[in-house]
C-alpha cells in the first residue's frame, strides 16, 4: 500500500524517534511511505488557536501538494497534525469557509484527500492475528499503560477513529505484540499540551496526574502516539514528579518503538537511547524466549460482568 | 338537496384572521345552498341550537360547519343534526381554524380559502349518503397484557367489576418493577409489603385467570371481539404438580447465573423462583443455563423434585382466548446506559444503575440488606448519585425527563444514610423535579435530615483509581455550577439514575395491537390531555408507565383509570360499529385478491359468487383505512363515507380555481 | 461585585455574533456544567467554561471575553464530546479567543506571545523548530526560563536542532500569513 506521508515539524526535532520508528515499521509492515514534496507546517495549536481559515490555509497547502501524489492514502504519525488536517479536509465542505481559506493561498484548493494516522491505517488494514505472526520478539513483561490523549479521538465527528471515552486500538495491538496492557484510566485526559512552555504548572500537574494513575494500576511504562504527549510525559517527567512529589520513573515509549521491537527490528530504527526517562534496564528485563502470542487474548479492564441479562428474560 | 353553511367564530380564534361574514355570504353562491350564516361559538349550546333551528326552518336536508378539526367536533355536530332528524354523515366540517386562522395572518388570504374549503365541504356533502351503523355483541372479558403495579390494579378493579380478566405475564413472577423496590418515596413504606396484598388477590381471585411467563403472540379481531393467540413459555416444570418448595433450587448444580430479579447483582440457579413472594409461587428452569438442557448432563432436579413436577421435554404451548378489550400496561426497561464510556460503559464493578441498587438495599435481595459495593463487599462510606444519566440528554437521542429518578434518588440517599449511618451521599443533579403531593418535603428532608448533599452539576467523568490502602476509589469528575467550580469526590460506589424508555418488545407489541408508539418506546394515547388512557384503537387502553413516564400513585391511578374504561364499554349490551367501512361492488370485482393481500386487519375474505371469486368485506373486522381502496384496478372496492366520488367531488370543488 | 443592569448590559449584537462564528446555538445550554466538569484547565481557568458559556448566552461580552481561560484552554475538546446538547463547546472557546484578539482583549499576554513566535517561525521557514521558537519567545516576553531546565537533556538527546529546515515553499507559506495579516487590518 502506499502512502503519502506528512511527517510533521517535530518529527525533525523532539520526537525524531518517532519518524525513524514510524518509516521503519511501516517498511517492515508493507506499507510504502512518500514524503509530501515540500510540505509545510500545518500551524500547530497557534495556528487554529488564532484563526480557523489561517489554520486551514497552512493545512490544505499539504493536502492540496498530497492530492497530485499516487497514493492510496494520506497519513501523519502526528495527532496534532492530523487534527489540523482533518479539520481543514472537515470544515472546508462549507463552500464560505473554502471562499475564507482560498482567498489566503497562491491558488484555490483542489479537492482534498482525506488523511489518517499511522495507526488508523495500521490497526484497519492488518488484522491483530497478522501482526501477532509477524512478531519476532513478544513483549513478555512490559506492562504498558496505553495512553492515546485527547487529538486521536475528538472531536469524534471529525477524528472519526476508535471509542472516544475508552479506546482499545493500542491496548489491541500491544496485547498482540506480547505486552501486558494495564486498566488505565486517563487514556484520552489532556496531559496539558504545549501551554507547558508558558506555564509550566499546567502540564506538570495534568502530566502528573497521568503518571500516577498509570503507576497506581501498574504499568512499568507507558505507550503514546503523540510526539507533544511523549514530550510531556517523558522529557517533562521530571517537573511532574516535582508537581506530584513522587518518582516515576516510567519510560515513555512510541507505540512505533514497541512494534519495530516486537517485529525485530534494529535499534537504529528504533533510537531507544533518544528517550529521556531511560527505558534500557526495563528492555533488558524482556529476554522471554520467542513464542507464537495468543492473538485472542484481549485487552479490557478488569471488571466483572455485569450485565443485567439474566437468565430469566 | 337543501344545504345549511354555519361559519364559526371561535371567539377571536378564527374571525380574528377570516372574514366570516364574508364567507357565509359566499357560500350562499354554492349549488344546493340555502342557508348560511356567521356564530359566535357554533359549539355552544345556543350555537347547536341554532342550527337544530335553521334545519327545521329552512328545510335542510345536510349542514357544513366551518369551524375547527373534525377531531375536536365532528361527533358533536353530528350528533347536532341527527336531533334535529338528519342522518349524521349528512354532516360534513370544514377545518378553517388549524388549517386557516391559525398558521396564516392575511385576512384577505385567509377568507378566500377559507371560503374554497367551504366549498370542498358542501361539494362532499351534496355526494353523502345516509349511513347506519350495525350492531355486534361484546365478549365481557378482559386482557391485561403486564403484571406490574399498573396491570394488577387494572386487573382488581375489572374483577371486582364482575369482569373476567386473563393476565399474561412476560417474566415468571407478576410485581413489576415495584417487586424490586426496597422502599418507596416519600412514605417510605416497604414496596413489597404494600404490593404483595395485590399480587396475592390476583391470584386468588376466581376472576382472574394468570398466565405467567408467556408473551402475545397475536391478536386479531376488533373492539368486542378479539381472539388472543398466548405463547406458554417452556418452564420445564408442570406448574401443576410444583409446589414451590424449592428443593430444586437448594439442589440445583448450576448456581452461577446472573440474577435478573436482582438487576444482574449476584448469581442464581438455572432452576429458581424469582423472590420468596413471587406470584405464582412456582419454578422455573431457565434452559440457556440448565446443564440437563444444554449439554444432556445433570437431572438432579428432578430426582429431588417430591412431586415428579420436572419436565425436560416441555415444549412452548399455544393457547387461545376470547376477550372484548385489551389493557397494555408493560411498563417500562432502563436505557441502555453502557454506551456511556464516560461512566466506564457498565465494567467498573461499583458502578451501579438505581434499580440494582434497589436490591442492594432489600432484606430479599442478594446482600440481604446490608450495602455492600460489588466488587470487594466493602460498605461503601461515600456514595455518589448522579441523576439525569440518559435523561435530558440530547447528544444520545434522549431529550426526556425520565420522571421520577429525582425522588427515588432522594429516597436511596435517605435509606443509606438509615444503613450506614457514617455515610455521606451527594447527589449530582441538574434540577429537582418534586412536584407531588409531599415530594418536595421529601427531598428537602433528605437535604436537611440526612445531611445529603446536593450538587447543582453533570458529571462529567468516573475514573477508577487504587487508593494508598489498596482499596479502589472511583474519582467522580463534576462540577458545582452553583459554585462555578469543578468538583471532584472520591466515592466508594457510585449509583446512576438511568433514563427509561418503553419496556423491550413494546414496539413489536404495539405492531401487533395496531396501537402507535413513539421512538422511545412509549405506547401514544389518543388524545395527550383528554384521551390519556384510550388509543386510537378501539378497545385498546393504556395503563402505567408504558404510555409515559410515571411514578407508582399515577400508574395505579391510570390502571384504575383503563378498568373503569372497559367496564363502560362492557356495560353496553351491544356494540355499534362504525359505518366508515369498505365496501364491494360485486359487478366490478375481478376477484384479484389484491385487496385481501394489502389489509392489515384481514377484514376481507374471497368468496365465491356465481363460481367466479370476490372480495368481500367483514364488516365488524374492518376499520376503514383505504388500503384496499386505493390497491383495487377496478376502483371496485370502496370506503363508505370516502368513496372515489366523494373525493374527486372535492377534488373538482378546488381545482375549478 | 457589582450588580449587572441586566436589561442594559447585554449585548444581542455579540451573541449573534458568537453564534454566526462559532456555527452554535448557545440557547441550547442549559447550565448543566459537564464542560466545566471535564475541562482539564478548569483548575487553572479564572472563569469556568459553563460561566464563559452563560456570558455569551447572555450577550455579556465583558465577561465572556475577558477572561484567561480563553488563553488556557487546551483546545481537548472533552466539553464538546460531552456535552449533553451536543454544543461545539470547545469551538465556541476558540471562536471567543478569536474575538478577544481582534477586539483587544488579550488576557494572557505570554500564552499570546507564544503564539506568535510559533507562527512567525513558520512564516519565515515554512516550518518550526523548537529552539527558534522558545527563543524567540523568551526575548519577547523575558519568560520562560523554566523551559532552560529541560534544554540540556533535550540538546543531549540531541532532540533540538540549532537551524530551521527552511523550506523551498516558504514564500508561498509567507504569503498565506501576509494575506491573513492585510485581511485582519
Amino acid at each position: 500500500m502506499k502512502l503519502a506521508y506528512y511527517p510533521g515539524c517535530s518529527g525533525e526535532g523532539t520526537s525524531k524517534e518517532y519518524d525513524v520508528s514510524t518509516r521503519a515499521i511501516c517498511e517492515a509492515l508493507g506499507f510504502t511511505l512518500t514524503d509530501i514534496d515540500d510540505w509545510s507546517c500545518c500551524g500547530s495549536t497557534p495556528g487554529h488557536s488564532l484563526d480557523h481559515a489561517l489554520s486551514g490555509a497552512l493545512s490544505a497547502r499539504n493536502l492540496a501538494l498530497a492530492s497530485t501524489m499516487e497514493a492510496d492514502c494520506v497519513v501523519t504519525p502526528c495527532p496534532s497534525c492530523l487534527s489540523n488536517l482533518k479539520h481543514a479536509k472537515h470544515r472546508m465542505e462549507d463552500p464560505a469557509f473554502k471562499a475564507k481559506v482560498d482567498e489566503l493561498l497562491d491558488e484555490p484548493t483542489p479537492a482534498l484527500p482525506e488523511p489518517y494516522s499511522v495507526l488508523q491505517v495500521i490497526v484497519e488494514k492488518l488484522s491483530m492475528e497478522e501482526i501477532a505472526a509477524k512478531v519476532k520478539k513478544p513483549l513478555k513483561g512490559l506492562k504498558v499503560a496505553c495512553y492515546y490523549g485527547c487529538l486521536m479521538v475528538r472531536p469524534p465527528k471529525v477524528m472519526q477513529f476508535d471509542d472516544y471515552e475508552n479506546p482499545m486500538s493500542l491496548d489491541n495491538l500491544l496485547v498482540a505484540l506480547g505486552a501486558e496492557v494495564v486498566p488505565f484510566p486517563l487514556k484520552t485526559e489532556c496531559c496539558g499540551a504545549s501551554l507547558g512552555v508558558v506555564d509550566k504548572e499546567v502540564t506538570s500537574k495534568l502530566s502528573g496526574r497521568i503518571l500516577e494513575r498509570a503507576k497506581q494500576f501498574g504499568a512499568n511504562c507507558v505507550v503514546s502516539a503523540c510526539p507533544l504527549c511523549q514530550m510531556n510525559l517523558d522529557l517533562r517527567q521530571s517537573q511532574a514528579e516535582e508537581a506530584m512529589g513522587q518518582k516515576f520513573e516510567l519510560p515513555i515509549f512510541y507505540y512505533t518503538q514497541l512494534l519495530g521491537l516486537a517485529l525485530g527490528l534494529d535499534d537504529s530504527a528504533l533510537m531507544m537511547n533518544k528517550l529521556v526517562v531511560s527505558p534500557h534496564a526495563l528492555l533488558k528485563s524482556l529476554d522471554a524466549p520467542a513464542e507464537a502470542v495468543a492473538p485472542e487474548a484481549k485487552a479490557e479492564p478488569k471488571a466483572e460482568d455485569k450485565s443485567d441479562e439474566g437468565a430469566a428474560s | 338537496m337543501r344545504i345549511g353553511i354555519f361559519v364559526c367564530h371561535c371567539g377571536s380564534n378564527i374571525e380574528a384572521t377570516v372574514n366570516t361574514a364574508a364567507v357565509a355570504k359566499k357560500s350562499l353562491e354554492y349549488p344546493d345552498v340555502v342557508f348560511a350564516t356567521d356564530t359566535m361559538y357554533t359549539c355552544s349550546e345556543p350555537g347547536q341550537d341554532s342550527i337544530v333551528e335553521a334545519i327545521k326552518e329552512h328545510q335542510l336536508d345536510g349542514v357544513v360547519v366551518a369551524s375547527c378539526s373534525p377531531r375536536m367536533h365532528e361527533a358533536t355536530f353530528r350528533r347536532t343534526v341527527q336531533r334535529a332528524g338528519i342522518n349524521p354523515y349528512m354532516f360534513e366540517m370544514a377545518n378553517i381554524r388549524e388549517h386557516v386562522s391559525w398558521i396564516g395572518k392575511d385576512k384577505d388570504a385567509n377568507t378566500n380559502k377559507s371560503a374554497e374549503l367551504v366549498l370542498l365541504a358542501s361539494e362532499k356533502l351534496r355526494n353523502n349518503r345516509p349511513l347506519f351503523p350495525q350492531q355486534f355483541d361484546v365478549t365481557k372479558r378482559v386482557l391485561v397484557i403486564g403484571g406490574g403495579v399498573a396491570g394488577i390494579q387494572a386487573a382488581l378493579d375489572c374483577a371486582d367489576g364482575g369482569i373476567d380478566v386473563v393476565m399474561v405475564e412476560k417474566t415468571a413472577t407478576i410485581g413489576g418493577k415495584m417487586a424490586k423496590l426496597d422502599k418507596t418515596f416519600p412514605t417510605i413504606d416497604c414496596s413489597s409489603c404494600v404490593l404483595s396484598p395485590k399480587t396475592v388477590d390476583v391470584s386468588q381471585n376466581e376472576k382472574i385467570t394468570l398466565h405467567a411467563y408467556s408473551e402475545i403472540e397475536s391478536i386479531s379481531g376488533f373492539v368486542g371481539n378479539f381472539t388472543v393467540k398466548i405463547r406458554k413459555k417452556s418452564t420445564y416444570v408442570d406448574w401443576t404438580l410444583c409446589t414451590g418448595c424449592g428443593s430444586c433450587i437448594e439442589k440445583c448444580p448450576s448456581k452461577k447465573n446472573p440474577d435478573a430479579f436482582n438487576e444482574g447483582i449476584g448469581t442464581t440457579t438455572a432452576i429458581n423462583i424469582p423472590y420468596p413472594q413471587a406470584i405464582p409461587k412456582k419454578a422455573t428452569i431457565y434452559a440457556d443455563v440448565c446443564r440437563k438442557l444444554r449439554d444432556g448432563k445433570c437431572g438432579v432436579c428432578a430426582k429431588v423434585c417430591p412431586t415428579g413436577a420436572i419436565k425436560y421435554d416441555m415444549v412452548d404451548e399455544i393457547i387461545e382466548e376470547q376477550v372484548g378489550a385489551v389493557i397494555t400496561a408493560t411498563g417500562y426497561d432502563q436505557m441502555d446506559w453502557t454506551q456511556l464510556g464516560e461512566y466506564g460503559a457498565g465494567k467498573l464493578p461499583d458502578v451501579v444503575t438505581g434499580l440494582q441498587y434497589e436490591r442492594l438495599l432489600s432484606a430479599s435481595g442478594p446482600t440481604e440488606g446490608h450495602i455492600k459495593r460489588p466488587s470487594d463487599g466493602l460498605e461503601p462510606k461515600s456514595v455518589v448519585f448522579i441523576q439525569c444519566v440518559g435523561s435530558r440528554d440530547k447528544s444520545i437521542g434522549r431529550p426526556y425527563c425520565s420522571g421520577f429518578c429525582c425522588m427515588y434518588t432522594a429516597k436511596q440517599a435517605i435509606l443509606t444514610k438509615d444503613h450506614v449511618p457514617e455515610s455521606q451521599s451527594y447527589v449530582f443533579y441538574m434540577d429537582i423535579r418534586a412536584p407531588g403531593k409531599m415530594y418536595d418535603e421529601f427531598t428537602r428532608r433528605a437535604m436537611e435530615e440526612y445531611g445529603t448533599e446536593y450538587i447543582r452539576g453533570r458529571v462529567s467523568t468516573i475514573q477508577p483509581h487504587i487508593r494508598p490502602d489498596g482499596v479502589v476509589g472511583y474519582m467522580v469528575r463534576g462540577a458545582d455550577t452553583l459554585l462555578g467550580q469543578p468538583v471532584e469526590i472520591d466515592a466508594d460506589l457510585v449509583v446512576l439514575a438511568v433514563g427509561v424508555e418503553g419496556a423491550q418488545g413494546a414496539a413489536q407489541l404495539a405492531e401487533k395491537l395496531r396501537i402507535s408508539y413513539d421512538q422511545y418506546g412509549f405506547f401514544m394515547e389518543s388524545h395527550p390531555k383528554l384521551k390519556p388512557v384510550e388509543t386510537n384503537t378501539a378497545g385498546v387502553y393504556l395503563a402505567g408507565v408504558c404510555q409515559g413516564v410515571k411514578d407508582i400513585p399515577t400508574s395505579v391511578s391510570q390502571g384504575s383509570a383503563a378498568a373503569a374504561k372497559v367496564m363502560a364499554l362492557f356495560s353496553k349490551p351491544k356494540l355499534q360499529s362504525d359505518p366508515q367501512i369498505a365496501f364491494v361492488d360485486i359487478k366490478r370485482c375481478i376477484g384479484c385478491g389484491k385487496c385481501i393481500t394489502v389489509c392489515p386487519y384481514q377484514a376481507i375474505k374471497e368468496v365465491s359468487f356465481r363460481g367466479a371469486p370476490k372480495a368481500e368485506v367483514v364488516g365488524t373486522v374492518c376499520q376503514g383505512c383505504g388500503l384496499c381502496n386505493a390497491t383495487c384496478p377496478q376502483g371496485a372496492i370502496q370506503v363508505a363515507h370516502f368513496t372515489d366520488n366523494q373525493l374527486l367531488a372535492e377534488v373538482n370543488a378546488l381545482c375549478q380555481f | 461585585m457589582e450588580v449587572i443592569q441586566l436589561d442594559k448590559a447585554r449585548n444581542t449584537n455579540f451573541l449573534k455574533e458568537v453564534e454566526a462564528e462559532s456555527g452554535q446555538k448557545l440557547s441550547t445550554c442549559y447550565q448543566c456544567g459537564n464542560c466545566t466538569a471535564g475541562c482539564p484547565g478548569g483548575e487553572f481557568y479564572d472563569r469556568q467554561v459553563s460561566q464563559i458559556m452563560r456570558a455569551a448566552q447572555l450577550g455579556l461580552k465583558e465577561e465572556a471575553l475577558g477572561n484567561r481561560s480563553l488563553w488556557l484552554c487546551l483546545a481537548c475538546s472533552t466539553c464538546s464530546a460531552r456535552c449533553p446538547n451536543e454544543i461545539d463547546v470547545a469551538g465556541v472557546m476558540e471562536t471567543l479567543r478569536s474575538m478577544a484578539r481582534r477586539e483587544g482583549y488579550v488576557n494572557d499576554r505570554p500564552i499570546e506571545s507564544f503564539w506568535k513566535a510559533f507562527l512567525d517561525m513558520v512564516s519565515m521557514n515554512g516550518r518550526t523548530f523548537e529552539a527558534g521558537v522558545m527563543a524567540d519567545y523568551m526575548l519577547r516576553t523575558g519568560r520562560g526560563w523554566s523551559n532552560l531546565a529541560m534544554a540540556p537533556a533535550a540538546l543531549a538527546k540531541g532532540k533540538m536542532p540549532f537551524f530551521p529546515h527552511r523550506i523551498k515553499g516558504r514564500k508561498e507559506v509567507a504569503r498565506i500569513f501576509k494575506r491573513y495579516a492585510e485581511k485582519r487590518s
